[in-house]
This record gives structure tokens, sequence and C-alpha cells, in this order.
């Protein structure tokens, strides 16, 4: 077996995909000591001088290629924050977040302008939303969605955005039959998998899942979850998967990171994460597991 | 040429919820291990050897010293080989050492929830060879040398018996030829014709210069495999046996 | 007794106060500047309705002169109601002189229609619009279509008419098609057939949209490029009217209209009058050229 042939070099620390730094929102006016006075020690994001709120506050990790993130904490954390802010749907406060397909990694994407935080959302990111309503446009047909996706890349003959998006429900096990019907009329299920389908229409590198299976059955849960297993395994695509739940993490993630009242509290390996947690927080969430 | 040197590795556990409790499960480990050498580790139920080989893997954190690994790969900074000490080194290079060379093998199957026998025993294989017929292949030659029934090579491992969990296990963790293979009981449950098959199977990967590191209780399968053994007490080795085969 | 015939004029000319002229024509001045897009203006209050065509009326007032010859149709026709009503009220406003000859005339305003013949570069095209906004029907909120607009980001108007083609198996039949103009910024031309769009693209005259009760001008300068929305497979096309003709001229290569006659029977006759009188009078004609009408036979 030659080295690289899994695609990532082993130690080279300077392939990342993202690189994320000091990722920090926080609502109202913050005073000096803000950050001080809020977080995991003092179990509240709320700032006792100021009544700001600390949503997240300095949140840094990096992503490889390939590699599956999980980010895992109660109601509060900052989890869903975290990725909010990296795919544009809330303006941060302050941190920086590098992305390698965008213009070699050397510009801040949160300080991007509209337009081109436009074109990273279209070509280098995909988002699953726990709320298909958030992800997908129900006056349009399934296969409407995933046209938008597509046409935003630039794709304009219908005849081959059809065969694109036909091919994307197969993979995501939506009956192709029903592509031209809006996901109004399929099960919370389905429309979770065309979310996915529109999600990677256009290959990107990075793709986030913000409590994708959160509030479905639990059968329909599972069939989700084998799916993004297997496209992550065919595909190769990095993910960020934000859970509360510690097996939803324990399925897809290879490191996860922790988090409580807007902090990170402990970041590692999964299966440490699980079976060596060193932070009482995490101990506890753990040994909470039903 | 050693391809592991663990010194003075110790672990503690410090259980929060128990009011702190601290719970010392290893001290000042000290061994190496050699290209294509096999190593048994013995000792009594909670003398600390599958947490040893957990700190190899990396799913306990050591809370003291080193274990320096020589990869083949680029880890530590090198281009061709270097060594990494994995007790410090970031989750990246874990995640892909664990991916090219270092394989765990535990006692018990971590099910995978329906997915199948075969595509659980290639999946390590599709990974790194990117083909997943080829790895399908490979998959079905192992089963079938191991004896796992063709009607069980569709079903789901979670229905299966100790035995036939074993099989898929051992088949999992050998079939992508890793570098070092960590090995916990590999033939606890099985008989005496699929024992000499899983012996024969490491046997292979030594002669290909796999480095094993092998928990058994089992004399039979020591004997056959072991070239050297380290006996833990109490979370300390004891003594080291030489074998002659 | 002496007449003082300064002060016997109560209206100002043209109607609208000065200040308020220079005000539209700023507007217009900013909307030629940038071809199709949108700019808010005053929309003063006029003696008429909104939704009768303020909007044309406020162009043609800012920018009409003495020496200006105005004509105006409604769905190609001169003679109709409102087309007459409003005429009467430039003229009276004005004192201009008024015509049906397309041209004669220096200053047109239409509503819902562009002219068979071909309009040159010292006229000027007035247009009444009900809906400036295209995206209205994929995003009812205006702030987000403004957005959209600023950023170009027009896939979701490309979606709906990729919805209408599956659901239709064509693309948006009717008026209003919407159309790119000068690569830039999607435009609503008004409710024209789309007969009549491949005559906005690279015309000789400029064009003006005025939407009195929405409060939009836009324009396309002369020699734009205006093209309607299309996919590489799916493709823009003008109505057809098959074997039909005009069944008072014979002529084909234009815009028809459906006609039943007392007797039950059913015809066609072309739909701009000012157009029919001249082909029955055997006058000349300079119809508009486009590749969509050269598919027709004469």
């Amino acid at each position: 077996m030659s080295a690289g042939q899994n695609g990532s070099d082993h130690g080279n620390h300077h392939n990342w995909l993202l690189r994320v730094r000091n990722l920090t929102k926080i609502y109202g006016e913050p005073g000096d000591r803000t950050l001080e006075l809020t977080g995991p020690e003092w179990n509240s994001n709320i700032c006792p001088e100021t009544d700001s709120i600390v949503a997240c506050a300095g949140v840094s990790f990096d992503l490889y290629p390939g590699e599956v993130l999980g980010i895992v904490g109660e109601s509060g954390s900052g989890k869903s924050t975290v990725v909010k802010l990296l795919y544009f749907d809330m303006e941060k406060t302050a941190g920086s977040a590098w992305l390698r397909p965008y213009n070699d990694g050397r510009t801040n994407m949160l300080e991007a302008s509209g337009q081109q935080k436009r074109y990273i959302r279209n070509h280098l990111m995909g988002t699953v939303y726990q709320n298909p309503r958030d992800g997908l446009n129900f006056s349009f047909s399934s296969g409407g969605n995933i046209a938008e996706k597509l046409i935003m890349a630039g794709s304009l003959h219908v005849g081959s955005i059809r065969e694109r998006a036909s091919f994307l429900l197969e993979k995501t096990e939506v009956p192709v039959r029903r592509m031209d019907d809006t996901p109004a009329s399929f099960s919370g299920g389905m429309q979770q998998r065309v979310q996915i389908a529109k999600a990677i229409a256009n290959n990107p590198p990075l793709l986030f899942l913000d409590e994708v299976t959160t509030g479905l059955d639990v059968s329909v849960q599972a069939k989700v979850l084998d799916l993004i297993r297997e496209l992550q395994q065919e595909l190769g695509i990095a993910m960020i998967v934000v859970s509360h739940d510690l097996s939803v993490i324990r399925m897809l993630t290879d490191r996860t990171l922790v988090m409580k009242h807007g902090r990170v509290v402990e970041s590692g390996l999964t299966d440490q994460i699980l079976q060596d947690p060193q932070h009482a927080y995490t101990q506890l969430l753990v040994s909470s597991l039903l | 040429m050693n391809i592991v040197e663990v010194n003075q590795l110790s672990k503690t556990f410090e259980l929060h919820i128990l009011h702190d409790k601290m719970i010392n499960a290893l001290h000042d480990i000290e061994f190496a291990i050699a290209e294509g050498e096999i190593i048994g580790l013995t000792g009594k139920s909670g003398s600390g050897k599958s947490s040893l080989m957990k700190c190899l893997y990396r799913t306990y954190l050591a809370s003291g010293g080193e274990i320096l690994y020589h990869s083949r790969g680029a880890a530590g900074g090198a281009r061709n080989g270097g060594v990494v000490d994995l007790v410090k080194a970031s989750d990246h290079e874990i995640i892909a050492l664990r991916r090219s060379e270092i394989r765990y093998c535990s006692q018990f199957l971590s099910v995978i929830p329906r997915v199948s026998a075969i595509d659980v025993v290639a999946e390590p294989l599709t990974r790194t060879e990117k083909n997943r017929d080829l790895a399908r292949t490979r998959a079905k030659d192992l089963l079938e040398a191991l004896g796992l029934p063709t009607a069980l090579w569709d079903a789901f491992p979670v229905t299966f018996s100790g035995g036939e969990q074993q099989r898929i296990n051992v088949a999992r963790a050998i079939i992508a030829r890793p570098r070092l293979l960590l090995i916990d009981e590999p033939t606890a449950s099985l008989d005496t014709r699929t024992k000499d098959v899983v012996i024969g199977l490491i046997r292979d990967l030594k002669q290909e210069g796999t480095s094993v590191l092998c928990i058994s209780h089992d004399e039979y399968t020591l004997e056959r495999l072991a070239d050297r053994r380290l006996h833990l007490q109490s979370g300390r080795i004891t003594h080291a046996i030489t074998e002659s085969i | 007794m002496i007449e003082n015939k300064k002060y016997k004029n109560s209206y100002n000319f043209a109607f609208i106060d000065e200040s308020t002229k220079k005000e539209v024509r700023r507007k217009l001045l900013k909307a030629v500047a940038i071809p199709g897009y949108q700019v808010p203006y005053s929309s003063p209050e006029m003696p008429i309705s909104r939704g009768w065509g303020t909007g044309g009326l406020h162009v043609t007032l800012a920018i009409i002169g003495r020496k200006d010859v105005f004509k105006i149709i409604d769905q190609g026709s001169d003679a109709s109601v409102n087309a007459c009503n409003l005429r009467e009220f430039v003229q009276a406003m004005t004192g201009c002189k008024t015509t049906y000859d397309t041209t004669e005339a220096t200053l047109i305003q239409t509503r819902h229609r562009i002219t068979e013949e071909e309009l040159r570069e010292d006229q000027i095209f007035v247009f009444q619009v009900p809906m400036p906004e295209p995206l209205r029907s994929v995003e009812r909120y205006e702030y987000r279509t403004r957005q959209m607009h600023g950023e170009a980001d027009y896939a979701k108007m490309w979606v709906s008419l990729y919805e209408s083609f599956v659901r239709h198996g064509g693309i948006m039949s009717g008026a209003d098609y919407p159309v790119k103009v000068n690569g830039r910024y999607i435009m609503a031309p008004s409710p024209i057939p789309r007969w009549d769009v491949p005559n906005l693209n690279q015309a000789k005259t400029l064009y003006l949209f005025g939407a009195g009760r929405e409060k939009r001008l836009y324009a396309v300068p002369p020699y734009t490029t205006v093209e309607p929305l299309e996919f590489e497979d799916v493709r823009f096309a003008i109505e057809k009217f098959g074997d039909s003709v005009c069944y008072k001229t014979g002529y084909r290569r234009a815009f028809l209209d459906e006609l039943y006659l007392d007797d039950g029977s059913r015809h066609y006759v072309i739909n701009d009058s000012n157009f029919l009188d001249k082909i029955e009078q055997g006058s000349q004609i300079t119809p508009f050229i486009n590749p969509y009408l050269q598919q027709i036979e004469l």
C-alpha cells in the first residue's frame, strides 16, 4: 500500500478543507467582561452585566477532506449557531473561516461580499436542515428544487437538468416518478431525502447536516442515516453533523466537538469521546445515553 | 526494526460524575513491537490488557508517556515514513493512520446496523481501494475461508451468533492488510478448525510484514501465534516471555 | 374688450408642474442609464384612476414638447374608449398635433402592444405597465426581489419557467414574457404578446416604461440587447396562427385578432388598426423584421 492512497496525507496539516478560528456570535451589546462571565463554568449564555447573549464563542477547528465532524450539545449549546454562521444564515460577531476551494483558502469567507457568499453556498457547500421547509421550496416540484441548485451553478439545459435530478433522486431512494410532484405531498423522511439530493446536486466538497433526523420516526431516521453514511463513503464528502443525539454522532462521525453554553468543552475522536470522555459534562452526556 | 515503541505509558480514569474518583488502569508500560512480530498480551480480566490496546488505538487518551509509531506514510511531517507519538498526535493524523495502517479488532463486533455482513467486511478495503466490487470479492473470499455460511453473507450481523460475529470482526480487521494489527481475543468463540484458519490468516499477515499485538486467554492460539508474550498484572507488565516457535 | 390670453389657460403645459416633470425626467435618465432596472418615482396624482394608464401618462407628459406629434394605442387600436380619452386629455393639455399614423408620430404611448410598423430613431415609445416586477410571481416580498435583482440571483425565475415546462409542456404562454436586458437585469416588458417581444431587441427607438400604480419607471435604450428567457433545449417561440390570414387584406405576417361576425362566422383580422388601414388603402408599410417573423411566409 502506498502512502497517500486514501487521499489524505497523514499529518500533512496544510491540506485542510475548512479552517475555523474563534467563531463568535453575541446577541445584544457585549461588554468587556461578557465573555469572561458566560460559559459552561457559569452555566449560562447570558452576560450578567449587559444582558447580551453569547450564542457561541471562541469556536475553532479544522476539517479535512472526507472527514465527518460531529457537533453535539444540548439546547443553548450553540451547536446550531456554529453551522448557521458557516453557511451564512447568520452574520458573525467575530471570527474567521477559510475554505480551501474558495480562493485557495486565503480569504475569510465570513467577510466575503453577498455575491461571493452566494457563490460559495451554491458551488462549495450543501445544507440539509432539520425542517424540510427551510431547505426546500414547497411551491416547486422535487425535481424543480434540485433544478434550482443546478441552475444556480449555471446549467440551462432542461434535458440534462432532468437527467441529473433523476439520478440524484434515485441515489437518495426517492421514486423518480414523483419527480414532478411537490414535496408537500411527501412523507417527512422522503422530504429529507429530497433535501439531501438537492444538497449534493453540485458535488460540493462540504455538507452541513443540521439535526436532520430529529423529529423523524425511528425507522425513518435509520433510513436517512444509512443513506448519509453510504453517500459519505461513496462520494467522500466532508461533513459537519450537528445533533443532540449521541447515537447519530456515533454512527456518522470520525471526530466530535462537545459544546456547552456556547463553548467547546471537549474535542476528539468520536470513539474516544464516547469511551473515554475527559470533561465532566461529556461524561454526563455519555452516561445519559439510553 | 521497531514499529512501535511504548515508553512509560500510564492511564488513569478520572470520573467526575462519581465525585472525581480516580481509577489507575496502567502504570509505567514499556515495550516495543518489531516489524513482523506477533506479541501475545496476557493477564487476568481487569489487568489492563484492553486498556493498553485502546491507548494504542487512541480510543483511550493516555495520561502519560509516549507511543512512538513508525509510519509508512507521511505521518510525523516527513515525506516517506516518520515517527508519530500516538499519544500527542492530532485527531486528523490518527484518523488517517486508522484508515491506512493501524487496525483494531475489539472483542465484540460493534454492530453497524442495517449493513450486510459482506459490506461490513468490505468497508475498510473500499475506502482504500476505492473499488467496491473488488473489495466485496475479497470479502467473500475471506468469509468463505472463515467458514461463514453463504446464506448469511447478505444478512445483518446484529442477528448472528457470537462465533459468526467474531469471524466478521476478524475478517474486517485483516482485509485491508494493516501494518499494525491490534486484536482482542480473535479466537475466543471459535471451533478448532476456524481457529486454525484465523491463526493462518494472521500468520500470513506476519509474513507480509504486519506487526500484531494480540490479547488472548487461549493457550492453543498463543502457542501458534506469539513470538513473544507480555503479561499484565494490575496495570503493570510483570514478565515478558519469548516463545520459540 | 382686449382678452388676456396668457392667463386664459388655467393648466400648466402638459398638466404636471415643472418641478415634478424635472423629477420624472431625472428618473427617466437614470432608467436609461441602467437598462431594465426599475427606478422608483413620485407617480403624482392624475385626474385618472390608478390602473388606467397613469404611468404611461406620467412619462408622456414629462417628455412631450410643443412640436411633438402624439399617437396613443390600446391593444393595437387607436379608437378604443381609453385611447380616445387619453388622447383628448393630452391634446387639451399640450395643444400638440395628434395622429393615428405610426410613421407620422414622434411620441407614441401604448397599452399592451408594440406597433407592427418599425419604429425609428427619432421616435419614443412609451409603455403602460401594470406589474413592473417580473419576479413577483416567485417572490412576494419587495425587499427580497430587490436583493435578487441587485445580486443577479434569478434562479427562482428560471425554476418557475422549468416548472411551467414540466407541467404544461411549454414555457409560459401568453403575455408579459420575462426578458433579460443588456445581459444584466430581468425585466417585465408589460403584457405585450410574445409576438412583440423580439422587436424589443436591438431596436432603433427608445422604449420607456411607466408603472403608475407601482411607482416604477424603467427603460430600454436604442440598440440594446433584449433576450427572452429560454433554456438551451426549450426555446422561446412567438404565437402561431397557422394558415389563418387577415380576412380583410389576406396579410399573414402580423398579430391577428379572432373575430366573430354577426352571422356567426369566425375570422381573423390584423390587430394593429393603423397597420390594417394602411394595407387596405395600399399605402407603403415599413414593418419590423426579426428572425421569428422571417419564418412566416408573406
